[in-house]
């Protein structure tokens, strides 16, 4: 999962802005993505995540930018270029009537796989996606979570250099969403997978790289350990049996901005860049506040939404004032 | 590509019981038919000896034959067309043709075909019931020929228009009744107009048929039954591309 310069560019989408008459659902968001490499969409429902994934596939036109797919353009050979891509929508676009055999080999004759290819590739996808005894079921007849999973193998039956999945972990047990999560490591090593949710541990779990949009804007574009950074730096949880007040905690932390959160548990900021932890540490014991807890505080998904919103609506006002 | 969406369209037809309901009871309609005009020629068949240029079995029995399948086909074509674009997008199955690498036009043209190639078993049925008169009868095949050519141009007419109803919904109860909106206006077309030579009766479906039916091959009729399938075959094309652009 190391990225290195030199891997080939497989997506690269610039200035992507969609329409819907006057709603702007995206706007201008660009997506570059290297072999090897798991990209995650991240945003509340209506962020334009979708809008995105079917701009990336084809499925939609963009009112303006452009798409290239391993140096294809998707808007003048779209052919081409949507031979490379597999893809899963929200809703897996599944065929009830049909068994799991049958609308693989579908799925596989569309995307051109010779005839003395298909039976080893359908064999293969199933066995990727834990779906080798599913093979003679109708899809209909499955649970919601092998659905998903045929969803899946459709989407990579015929080796694409670029998968996108669009919310592939929705609506499946915890098991599931494991199996899921190391299908997707798994892909990733050898080919691009971009993938949505709404999940911000699911990013941290699978992807090397996050963009998180909001309303139809890029807000945040990092690798995981840029949004690790975001979400708490080096901020810790502290919790305490016998808490001293704050201003003497607050010195025993050197330089740090210190939060209660309740009666025992306090929040640590460092302000100097300094990692607090060992004085910290020392001063519990020497003191005897009785230490319990001490871990990294991350804000969760809707904390950082809330920082990257404001932070944008501040940058708003200083360029108009 | 295209012969891996007809034989899809095809798969999931004959997976539902709507395509062998439609086929068992066309035959059941169209047997019925075929025995009592059998009966009635054989009832009749000592007076026409007598008349001079009297009509033969082809045209008592065979051609009515097609002039009822023209009309169950009007009935039963809109409940087979009304699922191939609106039950994709319903199920929302429309994205794995979306972002396969085949273009619109294939999409189109492999499911217009299946549609075709399931009306042309029915046609199929029709000729075999008429070419088994020959084990004891001689049949005029010319005009059984003509006829299968004019049913087959008028079940791709109306395949073409169910397509493109098909496209503009997203229900498939909706997409039928307006596809036996349109057949009806184009069927009845002629009965608008009193004045025999209105332009009107140049649009009816029913006039151009008749003439297939009668044995005579016209080019004007060819050209008819070609433009108005080709028409709507580019209209089906241009609003699923349009769904592309604006959805």
């Amino acid at each position: 999962m190391t990225t290195t310069a030199s891997s080939e560019l497989t997506v690269s989408a610039q200035g992507l802005s969609r329409n819907y008459g006057a709603h702007r659902a995206v706007r201008e968001v660009s997506v570059d993505l290297r072999r090897g490499e798991v990209l995650g969409l991240l945003g509340p429902n209506g962020a334009g995540k979708t809008t995105t994934m079917q701009m990336l596939t084809g499925n939609l036109a963009p009112t303006s930018g452009e798409v290239r797919i391993c140096g294809i353009d998707l808007i003048d050979l779209p052919t081409k270029a949507k031979s490379r891509i597999g893809y899963l929508p929200e809703v897996p676009p599944l065929y009830r009537e049909l068994k799991v055999d049958e609308y693989l080999r579908l799925a596989g004759q569309l995307h051109k796989i010779k005839k003395s290819a298909l039976k080893q590739q359908v064999e293969r996808a199933k066995n990727r996606c834990a779906l080798a005894d599913m093979g003679k079921r109708l899809i209909g007849s499955l649970s919601k979570g092998y659905q998903q999973r045929v969803g899946i193998a459709q989407a990579i039956i015929h080796d694409p250099d670029v998968i996108i999945l669009d919310e592939p972990t929705i609506g499946l047990d915890p098991n599931q969403i494991r199996e899921i999560r190391a299908l997707i490591r798994d892909l990733g090593r050898d080919h691009s997978v971009i993938l949505s949710t709404h999940i911000l541990p699911e990013v941290e779990a699978v992807c090397d790289r996050v963009q998180i949009l909001h309303r139809g804007e890029v807000v945040f574009y990092d690798s995981i350990a840029g949004l690790k950074q975001f979400r708490g730096g080096q901020a810790l949880q502290i919790g305490l049996h016998n808490p001293p007040p704050l201003a003497e905690l607050a010195a025993a932390a050197a330089d740090a901005n210190i939060e209660a959160i309740n009666a025992n548990l306090f929040r640590v900021c460092p302000l100097g860049g300094v990692d607090p932890t060992d004085t910290l540490v020392r001063a519990c014991v020497e003191r005897n506040w009785g230490l319990y807890l001490l871990q990294p505080a991350l804000a969760s998904l809707e904390e950082v939404f809330v920082q990257l919103t404001q932070r944008e609506d501040d940058q708003s006002e200083k360029a108009s004032t | 590509m295209i012969s891996i969406i007809v034989t899809k369209e095809l798969r999931t037809l004959f997976a539902s019981p709507l395509a062998w309901v439609v086929l068992a009871f066309l035959q059941i309609i169209l047997a019925w038919i075929f025995l009592t005009r059998v009966d009635y020629f054989l009832t009749i068949q000592a007076q026409l000896e007598r008349v001079p240029n009297a009509p033969g079995l082809t045209e008592i029995v065979v051609v009515p034959m097609f002039g009822i399948a023209s009309i169950v086909l009007l009935m039963s074509v809109p409940l087979l067309t009304m699922r191939l674009v609106a039950e994709e997008r319903r199920n929302q199955t429309m994205a794995l043709l979306m972002s396969a690498p085949i273009s619109m036009t294939q999409i189109v043209l492999g499911k217009f075909l299946a549609t075709l190639a399931f009306l042309a078993i029915v046609a199929g049925l029709i000729v075999m019931m008429a070419l088994s008169l020959r084990l004891g009868a001689r049949l005029d095949l010319g005009l059984i020929a003509t006829n299968l050519i004019g049913l087959l141009l008028l079940a791709g007419s109306f395949a073409a228009i169910g397509l493109f109803v098909s496209c503009l919904t997203t229900h498939p109860v909706v997409a039928a009744i307006g596809t036996l909106a349109a057949f009806l206006v184009l069927w009845l077309a002629n009965i608008a107009a009193s004045d025999p030579d209105s332009p009107l009766h140049l649009l009816s479906l029913l006039k151009h048929f008749e003439n297939f039916m009668n044995g005579s091959i016209a080019v004007t009729d060819l050209i008819y039954f070609v433009l108005l399938t080709a028409t709507f075959l580019i209209l089906s094309i241009r609003r699923l591309d349009a769904d592309r652009l604006r959805a």
